[in-house]
């Protein structure tokens, strides 16, 4: 991929996102949050894929990184009354920053591990991680433990969400295909022979999960200012592991593709769910809606994924030809 | 005069098994030194001692009249030693290109401030280095097989590309472990120009481990044996060919 | 000092339950190098095989009653063996060439399918287990309460870790198991079919799972469709501490999963109790990054 024109583009998706902000109140506001999830989807799916798909470590942890931005950036934001326009986005984007270093300094600490363990055992070590996470906020009295944490502003929008995922894209993007980068990728590659060739694979590792957890965090305060409501089983190892099918399914270290992914997997629910209210099509008679996929949705989803692993390992957008991985 | 590289009574045990058993070596600047020994002598062990990827058990290693010892491979590597491997070790999905590009983050003024946000500086320093990359690889004559991916090359290529990578690296020493492996008569004569032309070219020692022993007889101009670890003979080519230790250690016990 | 026995004793029980589920991860991983991520709702599926065996087996053998619990563990753990069996060949089988991630992405998939399938065919409100053992008078020892299904749990793990041991140690077929754990592509050349192996591994895990899943259920009589999540969870953490791939490891990971976890939540705090087994994890592997009895695996370079 050619990446010259970057940051036009950058700016470019920036500016998309502020004008459909514009916009908002003429969307139709079931059709506005699923844009929302969408763009939090991205956001999720294109930081783990640093982690994952680039420097080929296992992260199973991506949403224990969104807790600790969504938590965070909630407590800041809710210490706030109502304010005007201005002084409301200038906040939420401090929250959001504050979010993702908070989440940045997790992965900071889940990244020292990296350095030791590989494979399987860093999977299941990142895992804990997220799951040590979810219990320690079910533990916070302050943030409302189990019950979970109202938070007061629904300050996200489509500027924020869009906007935010154009950064990340950007971000992993520019790195990922500067002569520096190319680093991550011999990681993956080779570990031994990155390190035979001067690649410090320690700076690299740390940094893609330095990196990841902070978007991951960005994500966790859109979240949190879009549902207006969190709790710690909202991001359980369930959640971490819809994000790492989302980076699969777009083939690993495959940007373009995992935005696609993210795309459609957070779509497919929503669109079995619309599947399942309609009463009126040929064939269907009154008494036998649809109304079964609503019941047998994550059964069709889970299904959809064994086939998808079977037929199309390599991810469903991956131009490469099996034939060519010999 | 003190040697580029110099091991002293360097030793390292797995175990049980001494793999390499109080080796002295001296290897001097743009000197071209053969190490040769019988299968499991301890040849890659010193590769690996000298590049970090082991710790000596006991000895010294000084490269450059400092010592490496404690040293991590990657800053072995930016300190002038630059390896091929025996089982050969290219970055698969990268492409040729990029499998030479990765390494020149090595000479690379900017860091990733420069990367993410892509200023006049930036572009004009990738501009650079892909022209760098582009140079070595013609060289080579591998330039043409610039977007393939590394893995797809024919084993000849994907050994000289190897060694491509390395040259990257700007070392001051060079290891090629095994080079000639699974080549054939033609390979191997024009591998045998490549190493000579790289030595002029660049100005840089080379140390060669290699079993084909016409290779190694033909172009260094000075051999260490190592038999079960111990270095058992040293010297010019023809001196160690009638050393009866040598052929003795080849022919088996 | 008895109060602390009392959690020994609790946190053996339990132990012994993850330790049964550890062993199919650990063996699967052995022979296939990968996840079975479905393990853990092979143990829900064994729990419902007894929820719904039960008053069938009443029939024959009147509930509760010895007999008739026996005659539950192992028709449900015949039950699961097949399942187990059929999810190799019909989901990971195609997979045996790709990279490990895409089967463990398989796995995931399974393991979500016969959850939600779980949910739409059991329902998802949780259900009373029936009681199939004879509730025995507390045995008291010295001001210690015996509880008789904790007693049967040890037991029963005991039967059936010997019986493993029996089989992978002394009969052909898990003689051939070790071979192919050992150098697959070898063993294949001596003429083990490997195929056979890998199903039978999947059997045998699976049966254990079964076995752990009626244990629970006697023990912890509410059980749901996603009663396998956590459990799994931890008897998966269990095989990786005690190094995966070796079976006193998963055996011995599972116990100390199962002290620790109920000894801290009995003296320390309950509510940190689901961080515990990933806390002694991280710590175990940060200092044994191949577990505690696992092979540090050396790269060759
Ligand atoms: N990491 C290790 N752990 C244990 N033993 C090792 C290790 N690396 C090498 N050895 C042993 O050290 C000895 C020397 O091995 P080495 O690879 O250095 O031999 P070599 O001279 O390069 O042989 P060849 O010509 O076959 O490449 C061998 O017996 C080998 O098995
Ligand atoms: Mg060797």
């Amino acid at each position: 991929m050619n990446f010259r024109h970057a940051k036009t583009f950058l700016l470019g998706a920036i500016a998309l996102g502020f004008l459909a902000s514009l916009f908002a109140d003429r969307i139709n506001p079931y059709w506005l949050f699923i844009f929302y999830d969408i763009g939090i989807s991205i956001v999720m799916a294109v930081s783990l894929n640093l982690i994952n798909g680039y420097t080929g470590q296992f992260s199973l942890g991506h949403a224990g990184f969104m807790a600790v931005g969504a938590y965070s950036s909630a407590v800041i934001t809710n210490q706030f009354g109502d304010l005007s326009f201005l002084a409301a986005n200038g906040i939420f984007a401090v929250a959001l920053l504050a979010g993702g270093l908070a989440a940045a300094l997790a992965g900071l600490l889940v990244g020292i591990p990296s350095l030791r363990l590989r494979g399987d055992y860093l999977a299941i070590v990142t895992l804990g991680f997220g799951e040590i996470i979810r219990v320690i906020l079910q533990n916070m009295d302050k943030v409302g433990g189990a019950r979970g944490l109202s938070v007061m502003h629904g300050w996200t929008n489509l500027f924020w969400t869009f906007g935010l995922a154009a950064v990340t894209v950007y971000v992993v993007a520019s790195l990922v295909n500067s002569t520096y980068g190319r680093g991550f990728i011999a990681v993956r590659d080779d570990e031994v022979a990155a390190e035979a060739m001067g690649i410090n694979t320690t700076k690299y590792k740390v940094t893609a999960f330095v990196v990841g957890a902070f978007f991951a965090g960005i994500a966790g305060g859109l979240y949190a200012h879009s549902k207006q409501f969190i709790t710690p089983g909202g991001f359980g190892f369930m959640q971490s592991i819809a994000f790492v099918v989302m980076v699969i399914l777009g083939g690993m270290g495959n940007t373009i593709g995992v935005i696609l992914a993210a795309i459609l997997l957070t779509l497919l629910p929503e669109g079995l769910r619309m599947l399942s209210g309609i009463e009126h099509l040929p064939g269907l008679t009154a008494e036998r809606p649809l109304g079964w996929i609503g019941d047998t949705r994550m059964i069709i989803y889970s299904l959809l994924l064994i086939v998808l692993m079977l037929t199309r390992p390599q991810g469903l957008f991956s131009l490469k030809k099996s034939s060519v991985q010999k | 005069m003190s040697a580029l590289l110099q091991l002293e009574k360097t030793t390292i045990r797995f175990g049980g098994l001494t793999a390499v058993s109080e080796l002295d070596l001296q290897i001097g600047k743009s000197e071209l030194v053969g190490l040769i020994g019988p299968n499991g002598a301890g040849k890659t062990t010193a590769f690996n001692l000298i590049t970090g990827v082991y710790q000596p058990t006991s000895g010294e290693i000084n490269f450059d009249g400092q010592s490496t010892v404690g040293c991590k491979p990657y800053q072995i590597t930016k300190r002038g030693i630059a390896r091929t491997f025996q089982n050969i070790r290219l970055f698969p999905s990268l492409t040729v290109f990029d499998n030479v590009r990765a390494v020149f983050h090595l000479h690379l003024r900017g860091d990733v401030r420069h990367a993410l946000w892509r200023g006049k500086g930036y572009h004009a320093e990738e501009k650079s280095v892909a022209d760098r990359v582009l140079e070595l690889l013609e060289i080579f004559q591998l330039g043409r097989f610039r977007d393939e991916p590394a893995k797809s090359l024919s084993y000849g290529d994907q050994r000289r590309l190897e060694i491509v990578r390395a040259l990257a690296a700007q070392p001051k020493l060079l290891l090629l472990d095994e080079p000639a492996a699974g080549m054939n008569a033609t390979e191997k004569v024009e591998l045998t120009r490549l190493i000579r032309f790289i030595k002029d070219k660049f100005q840089i020692s080379i140390l060669l481990v290699e079993h084909d022993m016409k290779l190694v007889m033909e172009i260094c101009e000075r051999i260490a044996v190592l038999d079960y670890g111990v270095k058992i003979a040293e010297g010019k080519p023809d001196e160690v060919r009638a050393n009866p230790k040598v052929i003795a250690a080849y022919l088996g016990d | 000092m008895t109060e602390f026995f009392q959690q020994l004793i609790n946190g053996l029980a339990f132990g012994s339950i993850l330790a049964l589920i550890a062993i199919g991860y650990t063996m699967v991983y052995g022979i296939l190098r990968f996840i079975n991520f479905a393990h853990g709702d092979v143990f829900m599926l064994g729990a419902f095989a007894g929820f719904y065996l039960a008053p069938k087996i009443a029939t024959v053998f009147p509930l509760p009653s010895i007999a008739g619990a026996i005659a539950v563990l192992i028709v449900s753990m015949l039950i699961c063996a097949a399942l187990g069996v059929a999810i190799e060949r019909l989901a990971y089988r195609p997979l045996r060439k790709r990279p490990k991630l895409t089967v463990l992405i398989t796995a995931i998939g399974v393991s979500l399918f016969i959850e939600y399938a779980g949910q739409f065919f059991f329902g998802a409100a949780p259900k009373k287990f029936p009681d199939i053992l004879p509730v025995l008078p507390i045995t008291k020892i010295g001001g210690l309460s015996l509880n008789s299904n904790q007693l049967i749990v040890l037991a029963v793990t005991l039967i059936l870790l010997v019986a493993l041991r029996f089989i992978v140690m002394k009969t052909k077929i898990g003689t051939a198991m070790r071979a192919v754990s050992f150098n697959p592509e070898a063993a294949a050349l001596m003429g083990v079919n490997t195929d056979v192996v890998i199903s039978f591994t999947f059997a045998l895990g699976s049966a254990l799972a079964a076995a752990a899943g009626i244990l629970w259920a006697v023990n912890y009589p509410s059980i749901d469709p996603l009663m396998g999540i956590l459990p799994g969870l931890k008897a998966f953490v269990a095989a990786v501490l005690g190094g995966i791939g070796n079976l006193p490891g998963a055996a011995l990971g599972g116990l100390i999963i199962g002290v620790t976890e109920t000894l801290v939540s009995g003296y320390i705090s309950s509510t940190y109790r689901d961080a515990i087994a990933f806390a002694v994890l991280i710590l175990i592997l940060l200092v044994r990054p191949s577990g505690l009895l696992g092979k540090k695996e050396i790269e060759k370079v």
